[in-house]
């Protein structure tokens, strides 16, 4: 600590003090900085803009061979391009495989992660939530290889105990899995939501007789649906892009089936078999993974926008 | 004529969501619990100095991660390097700078959109735009231009090939989505009064940003940097994209050298049908949770070191 | 009127300005009494036809109007009425707001400040201003004093320390803080806050000092310390204040301002607005009959 020493009996024109700084410069640098701060905002345009020339290019040279036709691909149910005499490319397996796996992974993740958000923002003491906020984080940090490992080997063992019918791959144990990785965005950003919704209401609502759980359910819940739905929506995109938990437990047969003991292929499943394979970087195979990669960005982009059109659309505000 | 709802029932019903609330938020926690407890059940066995030293091998008794481990620093320390300047540069630039106009509306919902794409996308792009540079160089995946001596710090080359550089790159286009919304989140929690303040005394925009709206967000800023790096160091689809699993016996030497991450070693035994490798991988998995702990323990540890001068 | 004859080319341009626009108002400048040993140097502020704009709505209609230098000026008027807008003109903190526009003049010592070629930071630097919320950066008291200087000039160590200490010292709580000048400004009470940011403001040696409604977020303790530490700063500077407490106003200014609905009713000395105010409007907002 040190304190100025207080001899001061004449103050004197803070305008005499100090060396005047140079307005070009200080005008040069604040044009150098906001331009160089522009070009980084125009970067992630960039990067959107390279990863659709990109996708487009290449998928455009998948279809430029014989075997693969535009009504085969999008209407086909067959999906066999590495044996056999006759390849056939139609996205249906693959889409049905990544369909299974999300809708699986939703079922339980959404329900619980909102049961579980609703807990911890209208009924848990602020102590319990201390330890279970951070808990969630923690499951929000794990690789998703660590919950493919999981599904692996805890379980698809476990699945088998109950029902012959589940193979070493199956998906069921991925979708599961997946659905563990997916709790905590529900959770997290649904949380997030219900604690946005002001005091006064809930107030208002307790002040006319409600119970807690009328508070919660009917007054809160909706309040916060649109960020409940958008959370959703994330979810989903996040288990149709998930790659390597299926990749670990789902198998490598692309199959349009609803039955969740079934090995089945996703979209992202397949292109890590590409890459990870030895197919010719020229060949009709190691092009189709990037019109799968096209399928699944149109998905996932598809999804992004509907989030956040609904919490555009319906967002309630409170101020 | 209404009949009252029995106030009863009601209190039942409150009490029945409760008990369905304690069940699945249990059953949450179990599930966590249950995870945990299955790995290190596995894989303590042969987690030993040993395991952290050694290189791969066939053998599971001798193999290690010295490799993997090494590079996920290196492909780790490249992508926060480049993906923290750059995310939080356009984030100062969208809050701080830029008008409400459409240019920026597009900017924003392109960066939401970006946080949704699929790592594995981005996988392909690193691959193309960063390993094989567009194709500039022909067919050649590496080595068409050659700067320096390979063993050496300064070795470059041209495209980057399946190198630490491109891995990292690649990792920063994954996470530059989230440093940019959670620096944003953090920028604008700061109070607009203390801008003003700043403005008043005749600071310019850059010298407002500086000065005082940056150091009050920093807090807020590198938490979601290290929550974003945390993602980085787990993430495996584009790097699997971009070399596959690469079988590497040295640790990285320069920006061009080959390497393997921690998380696609985990991935490649826990695909093996042998159990002694499950258990490696198992192993891998704890020395993977313990650096991501290190990872949030650094965040929190930032937050109150930053925070503690104010108070 | 003493001061009048002093600068010549103020009372001219009053009375060509007056001939012209029926409704213009003039502040004569008097010698105020709180502050006998000032020396009025004439006319600060001169404001002519000045309009302003939120998008399509007009919240300023054609304010004719001098503010003196080296005095107390208070605008008072109902929430709404466009003083603080008509504040936040002058050292043109408006720019912020991307729908806010101005028509007319508005000259600080004869320099149009809606010129295109103002360079607004040099003006922020001549026109401080004070908030209604007492808002220190959080940094320490020294650091809080010392950043607008540092904006501006370079300092050795010794001079910022000299600058720090005058600056602090002025704003009358030099006494309060010397023992902990790097001790966060957050610190501080709230009335010890709003000081601290006077200081901050008189720091980079303003000509000119805006406060908008500085005393409304205090309690009247504090309130009474800023009040008088207004009253000193008039010897050195031109102070504009926004008040909604009408006896804050009459204790502290030595002109006073009446706004409503956009317009400027009336304006004079203090004394005269307060007692035998010439418009109703005037009339019923001083004695409390609206606003």
């Amino acid at each position: 600590m040190t304190t100025l020493p207080s001899t001061l009996h004449t103050p004197r024109d803070p305008a005499s003090l100090g060396r005047a700084k140079s307005t070009a410069v200080r005008v040069l640098r604040e044009r150098v900085i906001v331009g160089s701060l522009a070009i980084a905002a125009c970067f992630s345009i960039l990067v959107t803009g390279t990863i659709i020339v990109v996708l487009a290019r290449e998928t455009w040279g998948f279809f430029q061979f014989p075997d693969v036709s535009l009504g085969e691909f999008f209407g086909g149910t067959e999906w066999n391009p590495l044996l056999g005499a006759e390849k056939h490319f139609g996205i249906w397996p693959l889409v049905g495989g990544t369909l299974l796996i999300t809708a699986i992974a939703a079922s339980f993740a959404l329900p619980i992660g909102v049961v579980t958000a609703v807990y911890l923002s209208e009924y848990a003491s602020p102590r319990v939530r201390a330890t279970l906020k951070p808990a969630l984080e923690v499951l929000a940090g794990v690789p998703t290889v660590v919950y493919g490992f999981f599904a692996l080997t805890i379980i698809t063992p476990l699945l088998q105990k109950t029902n012959d019918g589940f193979g070493n791959y199956n998906a069921m144990s991925a979708g599961i899995a997946t659905g563990i990785m997916i709790l905590p965005i529900v959770c997290s950003l649904s949380e997030d939501s219900l604690r946005a919704v002001p005091r006064s209401l809930r107030d208002g609502a307790l002040a006319l007789g409600g119970t807690k759980f009328d508070v919660s359910v009917k007054v809160v819940v909706p309040a916060a649906l649109s960020g409940i739905v958008a959370a959703f929506l994330l979810a989903i995109t996040r288990a149709i892009g998930e790659t390597m938990i299926v990749a670990l437990a789902a198998g490598g047969i692309a199959q349009i089936t609803a039955d969740p003991r079934a090995e089945v292929q996703t979209m992202t499943a397949y292109m890590v078999q590409i890459f990870l394979g030895d197919a010719p970087a020229d060949g009709v195979e190691y092009k189709s993974s990037y019109a799968v990669a096209a399928m699944l960005f149109v998905m996932t982009f598809a999804l992004t926008m509907l989030g956040q059109f609904v919490l555009r659309r319906f967002r309630e505000e409170y101020d | 004529m209404a009949t009252d709802r029995s106030t009863a029932s009601r209190l039942l019903t409150n009490r029945a969501f409760l008990t369905v609330c304690l069940f699945t938020t249990s059953l949450a926690m179990l599930v966590l619990a249950g995870l945990l407890i299955s790995i290190f059940w596995q894989g303590f066995g042969t987690l030993s100095w040993k395991f952290i030293t050694n290189f791969a091998s066939r053998k599971p008794a001798e193999a290690g991660i010295l490799a993997p481990l090494l590079g996920s620093v290196w492909v780790c320390a490249i992508c926060g390097l480049v993906a923290l300047p750059l995310g939080v540069g356009t984030a100062i630039f969208l809050e701080e700078f830029a008008k409400r106009s459409r240019f920026t509306r597009i900017v924003q919902t392109n960066i939401m959109n970006l946080a949704g794409v699929p790592s594995i996308v981005y996988g392909i792009l690193g691959l193309t735009a960063f390993a094989r540079l567009f194709g500039a160089f022909g067919n050649n995946t590496e080595d068409a231009l050659v700067f320096g001596d390979e063993e050496s710090l300064l070795f470059f080359r041209l495209p980057f090939g399946s190198s630490v550089l491109a891995g990292g790159l690649t990792l920063m286009l994954v996470i530059l989505p989230v440093v940019i919304i959670s620096t944003q989140e953090a920028l604008r929690a700061v109070p607009s009064s203390l801008r003003a303040g700043a403005f008043a005394l005749g600071a310019t925009r850059w010298q407002t940003v500086w000065g005082i709206t940056l150091p009050a967000a920093i807090p807020g800023i590198m938490t979601g940097a290290i929550l974003s790096m945390s993602r980085a160091i787990g993430e495996s689809a584009p790097i699997l994209v971009l070399g596959g699993l690469l079988l590497v016996f040295n640790t990285p030497k320069n920006l061009m050298s080959d390497f393997a991450i921690l998380p696609l070693q985990i991935y490649n035994w826990a695909g093996r049908p042998q159990e002694a490798f499950h258990a490696l991988a198992a192993s891998a998995i704890i020395v993977q949770l313990v650096v991501l702990l290190l990872f949030n323990g650094l965040a929190v540890l930032i937050r109150q070191r930053l925070q503690k001068p104010l108070q | 009127m003493p001061t009048e004859s002093t600068t010549p080319e103020n009372s001219s341009a009053t009375a060509a300005s007056t001939a012209q626009h029926g409704h213009h108002v003039v502040i004569p400048l008097a010698q105020p009494a709180s502050a006998p040993t000032s020396e009025p140097t004439g006319r600060a502020i001169t404001v002519r036809e000045f309009s302003s704009w939120y998008g399509s709505f007009q919240a300023l209609k054609s304010l004719d109007l001098t503010i003196p230098a080296q005095q107390v000026t208070a605008f008072i008027g109902p929430s709404g009425c466009g003083k603080s807008t008509f504040l936040r003109w002058i050292n043109r903190m408006n720019d912020t707001i991307p729908s806010a526009r101005a028509e007319g003049t508005l000259e600080l010592h004869g320099q149009d400040l809606l010129a295109k070629s103002v360079d607004v930071v040099d003006l922020r630097r001549r026109v401080g201003m004070v908030f209604q919320k007492p808002n220190p950066f959080p940094k320490s008291i020294y650091d809080n004093v010392a950043f607008g200087p540092r904006l501006h000039r370079v300092y050795t160590r010794g001079e910022l320390d000299e600058l720090v200490e005058q600056s602090l010292r002025s704003a009358s709580i030099w006494n309060e803080v010397k023992d902990r000048l790097h001790a966060s400004a957050l610190s501080l009470s709230g009335g010890q806050q709003q000081r601290l940011c006077i200081a901050r403001a008189i720091a980079v040696g303003p000509e000119v000092l805006l406060m908008d409604e500085p005393c409304s977020a205090l309690d009247p303790k504090s309130s009474l310390a800023i009040e008088e530490l207004i009253e000193k700063l008039a010897d050195r500077y031109t102070i504009v204040i926004v008040t909604h407490n009408m006896q804050q106003g009459a204790r502290v200014s030595d002109q006073t301002a009446f706004f409503f609905e956009g317009r400027l009713i009336e304006a004079g000395s203090t004394e005269t607005i307060f007692t035998t105010p010439k418009n109703k409007q005037t009339e019923d907002y001083v004695t409390g009959r609206f606003g």
